[in-house]
């Protein structure tokens, strides 16, 4: 809302000196976010006066056009000039050279002398054109900055103006005055209106507030007025959607007539446009005391005027000239020939005031929120007259809007008012609320005095009765946000002033630290950052193609995935069921940027959508709902796990003195699990697995011991890298964290250390190619007993020597006994029962 | 080397025995030994002195050992002669030994000097997202005063995100968010637009009183551009408990700001409107260390529990109040860290993540 100072010092003692940057500081203290400040005058400097053309004479030029040659007078006849500056005639008469031809000798016009600055850093100076110095500029609308018109320059005879030669043109027109923009929260529909926003001001400042409403008077009417309707037959939430219909004609009217200038200012700094002199006053009577108003033809109306829902299969050509179908939902106003317009919303074309009217049907109504709001997004028509609506409009101020619109009328466009008026619609009863004594001080923790209290609320219009126990507080007719003793508390402590809460610091109850899983994680992301990754955080949103190579193990089954229905992409229209996509993406960019040696990682919620998809409906507000529809909701939300991606390109480290840079390859994808595992304290299963988005001979599947799978690791299939533009052998690795932290112990039981000494032995297993070396290990582990402390594979061979289709596996056995020193014998018993298992389950011999 | 072998060999064998009871003679025997010791310059040097002079071969020894062949009455006195001299000798080949071992040692360490700035990078050093070590952070400000940190899924039903919170279905204020819907629109699911549905979630699954922070990714349908992100991270606070009044919420952001921003650090509330409290405000906090000068920056909003929040999870507003806040975690890494861009926190620039390290 764009508040012009003028128009706020009608209502509200504004300090003479006073400014928008001024204003935008009190009203921040009852709660109103500054937005902007707007003053013409700041890129609009003078001299810029009115001037008397004494004499035009036509030059045709070389290039077709006609210019003309004007002596322009610019101090009053018989005065001194009293400007001085390059280009400034002494005479008071200076010679331009003028395009435009709208105009005639003897027509009053604004000069922009040389030393003037137009919007757009447009200075004005002396300038020879056409053989002429031209010195100055005789301005149009457009380029003072006040209107679009550009065809001429502005005569302000149009305007219904004969000033004084040499006077100040920019007090003519209003430009010295400015605006204050501020943001409206959505429950302050009165705000919306300079009379709700003097009255924040005068609560801000403490200065008296003169009720523009209270200055308007009602004429007694002397009979029924245009007839009207109320016919809602489907209200919403049981409330109408139209509760007071108020019809006022004036005769005889000049539509012509120009829009005097101190109303199109005041409307143009208020951010609306000057459209129409009839238009201009609707739109004026609308800010000042926030009731959108609806102008009719009288002439082209026809039959009584029904306020109703529209019918199957309606249709309204509004007044932007769309044809609009309606919806039953649609209130509509309407007359014997069908919808004139969707209340509150737009007119329609057929009925609207235009330069032939001569009489006007005034509508000042009262709409209900949900309909105007539900029309407003269903056509998509937002106007300054649903914003008000939607928001609240006072009930008892459409009566009043219309005869200050009436008298607006007849003063500005002349006319006569019927002596008859419509006023349809009966009033809603008032709310009463109980404020308990010391509610506010409970809520707010400061106590208030009584004055405070009834003080505040009465001077904001509302009606405070003591009652037992507190106060009966019925809140004025501006503020339907005013419905609960919190609201009221919230009026109280703003006007005090927030400043005034004191500072208190609770106790929490004994709590429990981070959860387990919150622990688990940090810890993971603390020991992986220190093992080398870096971590990211990307966007969510991915492409069908993305989730079904990342989300699906199997090529040719798409992945599940919840799709938006408002992505900021068509392209990235899903939400991702795997990290990986949008890590990929970022290894892209880094590499772009020059950075090819990464190891980056991210956790992060994936979507994996069920059988069901949330909920047909869902309950209402404010109350608990039954445990079987909160259980709905629950299970209708797709599954998020946490999942934690990490991906490795280039090198581990950069080349040093004496250090050749080693490739990241996939056993450190495996590694990095491996790493996993030993963090969280779980026992992870690698074994040779297959997922598409990897390379068909290099994916390692991650499992529990139980058999869970908790992901993948390995290299990323040469055809993706390939075809994504991702480095070649980029490895990476996906793992479910949820899993790994659940399958964590709760207590990792200890193990007695043995001081007797260990007795290492090495065996090489010769076994087939394709036989996995960890199951190898397991055999050996399975075959080797209690005395067994440890067990690693050490090399792996293949070549001269081994059989083709075969490899040597090379493993160091450590043995140790909890009680005794072991013989060399039992050592040797131990590693061969080991070697058994491995021979009987693989055929492995030893080398 | 070469040259302690010719000194060493001046005084070697060849040299006269002494008369054991000619003490001139001996002592001139310690002299010649003692002045090839100070002259042996290498371990290798003093080693062939110590043979020169204490091997079996030595002056000193044959004397010595020539005692055996004297008359009874002549032992003792050829014993006080030979003995002590034999004791020097000792006693300073000891002190040089210490002393050219020291050398050596020394030496070798000079020998073995590197450049060690040279030293090549052999572990490479990741880093956490600044977002992550900051939510981190804060977190352990509130886990410090008894708090619990509460988290929840991000695609959620419309009753958690809006309905529970007091949001009309047909209120403007529903259209401020600019939500993320999924298909079909039907099934009522959002991308939540603010971390308050994990409150909601932590009102109908915990036990009262309830004293949580609800940290996590939120989702606006804003394009990307220096200051916004479609996708960013908020925490949000929430107490529940007997008696709580809008001081106690003043008490807990002005004490939490102060563990960020440090002691200077101060709030401010301004009126503002949210649905799900009454009365809202906007949070301002005094920021000490802020580029510029100290000053005020708007950094989210608060309230008291509107009464149909509590009503929505069964809790009642008779006996119990509560207060809630909200930050955005982006926000403050733009004026805490002065991050100028949002593009650098969501496009995973290794160089961004990397300046922070694990701190931030």
């Amino acid at each position: 809302m764009r508040i012009p100072l003028s128009w706020l010092r009608e209502f509200a003692a504004v300090p003479a000196d006073a400014t928008a940057e001024g204003v935008l500081a009190d009203l921040v203290t009852v709660g109103f976010e500054e937005e902007a400040v707007h003053r013409p005058v700041d890129e609009l400097k003078g001299p810029i006066v009115v001037g008397q053309v004494l004499s035009i004479v036509k030059e045709p030029q070389s290039n077709g056009k006609t210019i003309n040659w004007c002596q322009v007078r610019v101090v009053p006849e018989g005065a001194e000039q009293t400007l001085t500056g390059e280009g400034i005639d002494p005479s008071g008469v200076q010679g331009i050279v003028c395009g435009a031809h709208n105009f005639a000798e003897g027509d009053k016009v604004v000069m922009t002398l040389p030393g003037a600055l137009l919007p757009g850093n447009f200075a004005i100076t002396p300038r020879k054109t056409y053989g002429h110095l031209s010195a100055g500029m005789i301005a149009s609308v457009r380029e003072l900055g006040i209107g679009e018109d550009h065809d001429g320059i502005l005569v302000l005879s149009t305007l219904g103006l004969d000033p004084e030669v040499g006077s100040d043109a920019l007090e003519l027109l209003g430009l010295y005055d400015e605006a204050a923009e501020i943001n409206v929260t959505p429950d302050r529909g009165y705000a919306f209106s300079l009379r709700g926003v003097a009255r924040e001001y005068a609560h801000a400042t403490g200065t008296k507030f003169t009720d523009p409403a209270g200055a308007v008077t009602v004429p007694e009417s002397s009979g029924p007025g245009y007839p009207v309707r109320l016919e809602d037959t489907a209200p919403i939430y049981g409330r109408p959607g139209c509760d007071r219909f108020v019809a006022r004609t004036v005769r005889g009217v000049d539509p012509t007539r120009p829009t005097p200038p101190w109303l199109a200012a005041r409307l143009r700094l208020a951010g609306m446009r000057s459209i129409s002199l009839l238009v201009d006053i609707s739109n004026y009577v609308m800010l000042e005391l926030g009731q959108p108003l609806h102008f009719y033809d009288l002439d082209r109306l026809s039959g009584d005027i029904v306020v109703r829902r529209a019918a199957e299969g309606e249709k309204l050509k509004t007044l932007d000239d769309k044809e609009r179908a309606l919806d039953p939902g649609d209130l509509l106003i309407t007359d014997a020939s069908g919808p004139i317009g969707i209340a509150g919303v737009m007119g329609g074309a057929a009925t609207e005031v235009s330069a032939a009217t001569a009489n006007v049907l005034i509508e000042s109504a009262h709409f209900e929120e949900v309909s105007i709001g539900r029309s407003r997004r269903r056509h998509r028509l937002p106007s300054e007259a649903s914003k008000r609506f939607e928001r609240g409009v006072d009930w008892h101020v459409a009566d009043i809007a219309a005869q200050r619109a009436v008298e607006l009328i007849i003063q500005l466009a002349g006319g006569t008012a019927d002596t008859t008026a419509t006023d349809a619609g009966t009033a809603p009863e008032p709310r009463r609320i109980d404020l308990p004594e010391g509610f506010p001080a409970r809520l707010i923790g400061l106590d208030f005095t009584p004055e405070q209290i009834t003080g505040t609320l009465e001077d904001l219009g509302a009606a405070v009765t003591a009652q037992d126990g507190g106060h009966q507080v019925v809140p004025p007719s501006w503020r339907p946000d005013l419905e609960t003793r919190e609201d009221l508390t919230e009026e109280i402590i703003r006007l005090v002033g927030f400043d005034k809460i004191p500072s208190s610091l609770p106790t929490a109850p004994p709590g429990r630290g981070l959860t387990r899983l919150q622990q688990q994680r940090r810890r993971l992301l603390n020991a992986l950052a220190a093992a080398g990754l870096t971590e990211v955080l990307s966007y969510p949103f991915v492409s069908k193609a993305s989730n079904d190579t990342f989300g699906s193990a199997e090529e040719g089954v798409p992945a599940r995935a919840v799709k938006l229905a408002n992505p900021l992409s068509a392209e990235l229209g899903y939400l991702r069921t795997s990290v990986l996509p949008g890590l990929l993406d970022i290894v892209r960019r880094n590499v772009s940027r020059g950075f090819r040696d990464l190891a980056l990682m991210e956790t992060g919620l994936v979507f994996l959508p069920g059988e069901s998809m949330g909920t047909e409906s869902i309950p209402p507000l404010g109350v608990r709902p039954p445990e079987e529809v909160l259980d709905a909701l629950y299970e209708g939300i797709p599954h998020q796990p946490q999942l934690i991606a990490a991906v490795f390109t280039g090198h581990e480290t950069p080349a040093g003195p004496g250090l050749a840079p080693r490739a990241w390859d996939w056993a450190d994808a495996v590694d990095a699990v491996r790493l996993m595992g030993e963090v969280t304290g779980v026992d992870l299963v690698v074994e040779q697995g297959a997922h598409q988005a990897f390379h068909p001979g290099r994916t390692a599947r991650i499992r529990l011991r139980s058999g869970e799978v908790l992901g993948y690791a390995g290299e990323l299939h040469p055809k993706l890298t390939a075809a994504s533009d991702l480095p070649a052998r980029t490895v990476a690795l996906e793992i479910n964290a949820d899993l790994l932290f659940e399958a964590a112990p709760d207590v990792i039981v200890a193990r007695d250390l043995s001081t007797f000494p260990a007795s290492t032995q090495d065996v090489a297993l010769v076994v087939a190619e394709d036989v996995p070396s960890s199951a190898v290990l397991e055999a050996l582990r399975e075959g080797a007993g209690d005395l067994l402390e440890d067990l690693s594979l050490f090399d792996v061979y293949s070549g001269p020597g081994i059989d083709e289709g075969k490899k040597s596996l090379a493993f160091a056995l450590r043995f140790r006994a909890p009680d005794r020193t072991l013989t060399v014998e039992e050592a040797s018993a131990a590693r061969s029962s080991a070697i058994a298992v491995a021979a009987e389950r693989f055929g492995a011999f030893q080398r | 080397m070469s040259n302690s072998h010719e000194q060493v060999g001046a005084g070697s064998p060849g040299a006269e025995i002494p008369d054991p009871l000619d003490a001139a003679a001996v002592s001139a025997a310690v002299e010649k030994a003692l002045a090839d010791i100070a002259a042996a310059d290498t371990l290798d040097a003093l080693k062939a002195v110590r043979i020169a002079h204490t091997g079996e071969k030595s002056a000193l020894s044959l004397a010595n050992r020539g005692i055996g062949a004297l008359a009874k009455d002549q032992k003792a006195a050829a014993g006080k002669n030979i003995g002590p001299a034999r004791g020097r000798i000792n006693a300073a080949l000891a002190a040089r030994t210490l002393e050219l071992e020291a050398e050596r040692d020394a030496r070798i360490l000079v020998e073995e000097a590197v450049d060690v700035t040279a030293a090549p990078q052999r572990r490479r050093m990741g880093a956490r997202h600044p977002l992550s070590t900051l939510q981190e952070r804060v977190t352990d400000v509130f886990v410090g005063m008894g708090w619990e940190i509460a988290e929840g899924p991000e695609l959620e039903s419309e009753w958690f995100n809006f309905d529970a919170l007091n949001f009309k279905p047909d209120h403007p204020a529903r259209e401020m968010q600019d939500t993320f819907f999924v298909e079909p629109p039907s099934a009522h699911l959002v991308l939540r637009t603010h971390t308050s549905p994990v409150q909601v979630r932590s009102m109908l699954e915990r036990e009262l009183p309830i004293y949580v922070l609800c940290p996590g990714k939120v989702f606006r349908t804003d394009e990307l551009d220096a200051t916004h992100t479609p996708v960013f991270h908020q925490f949000e606070g929430l107490a529940i408990d007997k008696g709580l009044t809008m001081a106690d919420l003043v008490g807990t952001l002005e004490h939490f700001t102060r563990q960020l921003f440090g002691a200077e650090a101060k709030v401010r509330l301004r009126p503002n409107y949210f649905p799900f409290t009454e009365p809202s405000a906007e949070l301002d906090i005094w920021h000490p260390g802020a580029k510029g000068g100290p000053q005020w920056i708007e950094w989210g909003g608060c309230g008291m529990v509107n009464p149909n929040v509590l009503r929505a999870a069964g809790i009642d507003p008779e006996v119990y109040s509560g207060f809630a806040f909200g930050m955005g975690i982006e926000r403050a890494l733009m004026f805490r860290n002065e991050v100028s861009d949002m593009h650098d926190m969501i496009e995973g620039d290794v160089r961004f993540s990397q300046h922070f390290g694990m701190e931030i």
